[in-house]
């Protein structure tokens, strides 16, 4: 299939016209096994719950804006923090990167397409069922008017609330259900990213030539495998003990309601380094282009990369510092957390190596990768300070924590996600994104971040614990949860006008040719966007930037190998 | 409070003792962040009261310092290499030097923030030990706190006491701590009472403990910090200080049984039968009644409560008489059902448990 | 930005490299897999492991648990006879391969007979079912979730042999025969441990 023909140049093949219209447009997207096609499906709608759970969130901050407020119901309030976590983190977080991933990876490596095809295309079908079936939880049950049956304990589902005698009716099998599912598609499209990156890459690409992003994508989905199969196990436990009487976590049987808060949280902790992952690979990438520079410590990365995956499999117990495991346990823990610093601050420092001689070009996706780097340094800060047990004592269960973790969410990984859309947005679809409307949509984007993150740490330093309908006057909380409220309504902004940017150039952007930003990894060697079987000849590369070898033959990376 | 705290406070307690000479630079940062906040809010956990929440206070200026030296550092650094490395017009023409990497610059930035670890790790345990392996001071004060959805059950086995919602403690020092051990009757709590000390969870199944030594008499206020259902937000704390003669005073009032010496026709006598001929003995009890149901709060000295609903409500006739009527529309989510009783029932069974001091 | 199309000069790396292999998907996606499933089979162990001894009441493993030698080693055995297909296909010999896979079906269905037995014993004449106590809900789960992935391998098993039978299975078959193997390995080594964390740790 392959032959040994050096990269040619750039791929100038034309993209095939169709030559019948046989297959209509909705028969060939359901049907379609194409990892691009089935990437952009997942980005897609994870796009469409990012709406729906920012619309949650908006209704959070309202029914916060004042204490003892009256916005929305105590029951609808705690469906909707639950709704909002599990969709952000399984509908949102997992597809996007899972549909980057897909759309990604074979072309980085000079691959046709994934290692199986249709693996692929059923493990997007199944996780796009498991979300709708968790909204169907809205309406099915009860209704509408009785606020439906959507589940309401918490995304983390602490037991022995989620035992039949304290959650009746089917709002927490909405939850469990759905998540097996969509474990089942993460579980697939991971087993399919690993072995399409170690079977399948072109010749001549050996591991330690391999582009970043195809190393935390390696990393991330084998942690995939040891963090949703726990999470899996404890559902299927959680379903035995409401439908079959077993008694797993039953505490009046002698169950143990710690046992789900470990397994759920050996899942929770490598989830968070799951979404984490893929925002390094994006900004690996980029940094580089955009820094006129190859990437500071290319070993150390990969070193770095893999060290932060193992690492997150021995600290999941820093969620659990209040439930009384004991000096031994927290000390134990405590540690854990704080090596895992270690690797993650060798990964900044080299981005900053990388950027340190170079020539920074501030084009949008370079400018929210810099949003990227100074708010992950805070994140990664804010959780040094939740890894001393004793301070988490006290910020444990708090808005300290919740600012914490929307840091990385939003300020480290959806801003690493904003960078790659404008970055490889011209890859897909042949056309450049608008740079003003995306100065514009970081402006407001960035003001409204800062004004809700920043500021919601206080009120977790004035005692407001998290997942409370409302709150009492007096305490000192009110000004803040205006100033985090009207945030929200900045980010709304910024993100309408990203999507309208995407919108609109679809159709008037500047044609983008194959390699608009003069970048050195494979993807960049193919039209824009790529026909449908990725490359013409399979590319042979010598080197980690083929293209900067083709581009700069006085000066070969393969040279310094 | 005094504005400063008393150097003794830094040497007070096990777990400060190490931290005693930080310098002064930490305190006043710690200062900075309580006093701004020191005025408008009870729930502050830089404003300590209380060893537990001291020795994690200085802890906690350690980690700022060295969290915000961090940031200054790399911050700075990464700001300076973005302008100084930016773009210019005339740089057009030729790339910068590639430079791939240094194992000597990579060894030094992994072996400078090991040893920042191992320092941060070191004080954290310190705390740790010095907070969670003590030994029970031989006279503490011991109360058993059993969590409920959605108020607190409050045991002192010294004393036979139970009462519910408002823990009342005397003032004390290290060695005369009150002493909590806890669990939970339903699902997972946790008591959180930021100026005292770090949160602990009450999981049922399980037990816990906890210690904590008010300096000086006063309210406390806290709420508790693990979802456990619909009224989570409404399951406040509130924790009486009181000096050792006032608490000793409570404490001779609590172990009393109820009041039950009403005038005969009187609305509390009245009262008195409609609550002990109605379901509500089966949830509530009512020392020397036949009222001895133990799934809602003790009532035995309801009246001597500022608030009822887990502190959610002010302890007063009218809204007592509204919640006994109808709690779900007070605390929507709450597990007291409406009684049903008619206006005369409600108004004498006000009365009577207005009088239960 | 855009550079004209040459080929890429060699300069330093013209000496040829290395003939380029890389491992066959089928195992590696079996394997990726099989880590997944050892992951879930771990968490039911853990909790296995973890609620000995906890149970408030009914009868222990001790008063009702009889050692499944017999089925084990069926079990075991149906590895052997696995192993023996694939080689056998290896070498193009289909009828033997047919044989070998027949024999693993035949020691796979019987081991799932001795474990019905067991249930039915344990269900009907000791009263123990996953409600009764800890120790029932670990183990029927433990063992159930083993079952279960023994009743696909042999699905999966017997598919081969059926199209093993009417000769359509040759020797282009081996290395996707090899990947079912391996599932099938994987699930015998999933039965050692729970034999000795149920059997003979938990007794």
């Amino acid at each position: 299939m392959s032959t040994t023909q050096a990269v040619k140049g750039l791929d100038e093949t034309p993209v095939a016209q169709r030559s019948h219209r046989s297959t209509g447009f909705l028969r060939e997207w359901l049907t379609t096994a194409d990892h691009k096609k089935i990437g952009l499906m997942y980005i897609t709608y994870a796009l469409v719950f990012l709406v729906i759970a920012g619309f949650e969130a908006i209704l959070m901050r309202i029914q916060l804006w004042v204490p003892n407020n009256h916005f929305v119901s105590p029951q609808v309030f705690n469906r909707l923090f639950t709704m909002h976590g599990t969709t952000m983190v399984f509908f949102v977080g997992m597809p996007i990167l899972f549909g980057w991933g897909n759309y990604l990876v074979p072309l980085m490596i000079g691959a046709r397409d994934m290692a199986f095809p249709r693996l692929n295309a059923f493990s997007f079908w199944i996780s796009a069922f498991a979300g709708v079936l968790l909204y169907f939880s809205y309406i099915g049950g009860s209704g509408l008017y009785a606020a439906g049956s959507a589940p309401d304990v918490g995304w983390f589902a602490y037991a022995p609330l989620t035992a039949r005698v304290f959650s009746p009716g089917h709002s927490t099998d909405y939850w469990t259900l759905a998540l097996l599912l969509s474990g089942v598609g993460s579980i697939g499209t991971a087993l399919n990213i690993v072995t399409t990156i170690l079977c399948m890459r072109c010749p001549g690409m050996k591991l330690s030539r391999m582009p970043l992003l195809a190393w935390l994508y390696l990393v991330m989905n084998g942690l995939v495998f040891v963090t949703v199969s726990p999470l899996t196990a404890a559902q299927i436990m959680l379903t035995l003990d409401r439908y079959l009487g077993s008694h797993f976590f039953d505490t009046q049987a002698g169950g143990s309601a710690v046992l789900w808060m470990h397994f759920f949280w050996i899942f929770g902790h490598p989830e968070v380094y799951v979404l984490v992952l893929p925002a390094f690979a994006f900004v690996n990438e980029i940094v580089p282009v955009f820094s006129r520079k190859a990437i500071f410590g290319y070993p150390a990365m990969v070193a770095a990369s893999v060290g932060i995956g193992f690492i997150s499999l021995s600290v999941w117990a820093h969620h659990m510092f209040t439930v009384g495991l004991g000096p031994a346990g927290n000390t134990f823990f405590v540690f854990a957390t704080m090596v895992i610093s270690v690797p993650t601050g060798i990964k900044i420092f080299n981005w900053l190596a990388t950027i340190w001689g170079g020539r920074v070009i501030f084009a949008t996706p370079m400018i929210f990768c810099v949003g990227f780097l100074f708010q992950f340094l805070v994140a990664g800060l804010t959780g040094i300070m939740l890894a001393a047990a004793p301070f988490d004592w006290q910020l444990g269960n708090s808005y300290f924590v919740v600012a914490h973790f929307h840091y990385v969410l939003v300020g480290a990984i959806l801003f690493a996600l904003f960078a790659a859309f404008y970055y490889w947005y011209p890859k897909i679809t042949g056309r450049m994104m608008s740079e003003t409307l995306g100065k514009w949509h970081f402006i407001l984007f960035l003001v409204g971040f800062h004004l809700t993150f920043d500021f919601m740490h206080i009120p977790g330093l004035l005692g407001m614990p998290r997942r409370i309908y409302t709150y009492e006057a007096g305490r000192g909380w009110e000004g803040w949860n205006i100033i985090v409220g009207i945030g929200a309504f900045f980010q709304a902004a910024g993100t309408l006008v990203f999507v309208y940017n995407m919108l609109r150039s679809y159709k008037t952007g500047k044609a983008a040719g194959p390699d608009p930003w003069d970048a050195w990894t494979l993807e960049w060697s193919t039209t824009s966007p790529p026909p449908e079987y990725n490359f013409a000849v399979t590319p042979t590369v010598h080197s980690r930037r083929p293209l900067w070898d083709l581009k700069h033959p006085e000066d070969l990376d393969s040279d310094y190998e | 409070m005094s504005f400063f705290p008393k150097q003794q406070d830094l040497k007070h307690g096990n777990g400060a003792r190490g931290v005693g000479q930080t310098p002064a630079a930490l305190i006043c940062l710690g200062m900075i962040c309580a006093g701004a906040a020191r005025a408008q809010s009870p729930t502050n956990i830089f404003d300590p009261a209380a060893t537990p929440a001291r020795s994690i206070f200085v802890l906690s200026m350690l980690v700022l310092a060295v969290t915000l030296g961090i940031f200054l550092v790399v911050g700075g650094l990464l700001a300076y290499a973005l302008v100084r490395f930016r773009h210019r017009p005339q740089d057009e023409a030729r790339e910068p030097a590639q430079i791939y990497g240094s194992n000597q610059i990579e060894l030094s930035w992994t072996v400078i923030p090991i040893l920042i670890v191992v320092m941060l790790f070191l004080s954290t345990t310190r705390v740790i030990l010095g907070t969670e392996a003590i030994a029970k001071p031989a006279g503490a004060l011991d109360v058993i706190v059993i969590g409920h959805q959605f108020w607190w059950e409050y045991r002192y086995p010294k004393y036979g006491i139970v009462t519910a919602n408002e823990l009342h403690v005397p003032v004390s020092d290290a060695n005369h701590a009150t002493y909590l051990t806890m669990s939970s009757a339903d699902v997972a709590h946790s008591f959180w009472v930021p100026r005292l000390a770090g949160k602990m969870d009450l999981i049922p199944n399980r037990i816990n403990t906890m210690w904590i030594d008010p300096e000086q008499a006063g309210l406390y206020l806290g709420q508790c910090a693990q979802y456990c259902g619909t009224q989570h937000a409404k399951m406040l704390l509130r924790v009486y200080a009181q000096s050792p003669a006032d608490f000793d005073a409570w404490a001779a009032q609590q172990k009393l049984p109820a009041r039950n010496d009403f005038f005969a026709g009187s609305a509390a006598a009245e009262g008195e039968k409609v609550f002990m001929q109605n379901a509500c003995i089966n949830c509530h009890a009512i020392a020397g009644t036949v009222a001895t149901g133990r799934f809602g709060p003790d009532l035995t000295h309801l009246a001597s409560r500022d608030t009822i609903a887990a502190g959610a409500i002010e302890n007063t006739p009218e809204n007592l008489r509204k919640w006994i009527d109808d709690p779900n529309s007070m605390k929507p989510g709450s597990l007291m059902p409406s009684m049903h009783l008619s206006g005369k029932e409600l108004d004498n069974i006000t009365a009577y448990l207005t009088q239960l001091q | 930005m855009m550079s004209d199309a040459t080929s890429i000069p060699m300069g330093n790396a013209a000496a040829p490299e290395a003939p380029w292999t890389q491992p066959y998907r089928g195992t590696v996606g079996m394997a990726c897999l099989i880590l997944a499933e050892s992951a879930i089979f771990i968490i039911f162990i853990v909790a296995y492991i973890f609620y000995i001894g906890k149970s408030l009441n009914g009868p222990t493993p001790a008063q009702v648990l009889e050692t499944p030698y017999f089925g084990t080693v069926c079990l075991l055995s149906s590895s052997i006879t696995v192993h023996f297909a694939v080689a056998a296909l290896r070498r193009a010999r289909t009828s033997s391969c047919t044989m070998w896979l027949a024999g693993t079906v035949l020691l796979g269905a019987i081991f799932l007979g001795t474990t019905a037995q067991e249930w039915y014993r344990l269900i009907v004449k000791e009263g123990l079912t996953i409600q009764t106590n800890l120790f029932g809900t670990t183990y029927y789960s433990l063992v159930g979730l083993h079952a279960s992935h023994v009743i696909v391998g042999l699905i999966m098993l017997s598919l081969t042999l059926a199209f093993s039978i009417f000769g359509r299975v040759n020797e282009h078959h081996a290395e996707k025969l090899e990947v079912l193997s391996l599932y099938w390995h994987f699930v015998d080594a999933v039965w050692v441990v729970v034999f000795t964390v149920v059997y003979v740790v938990g007794k």
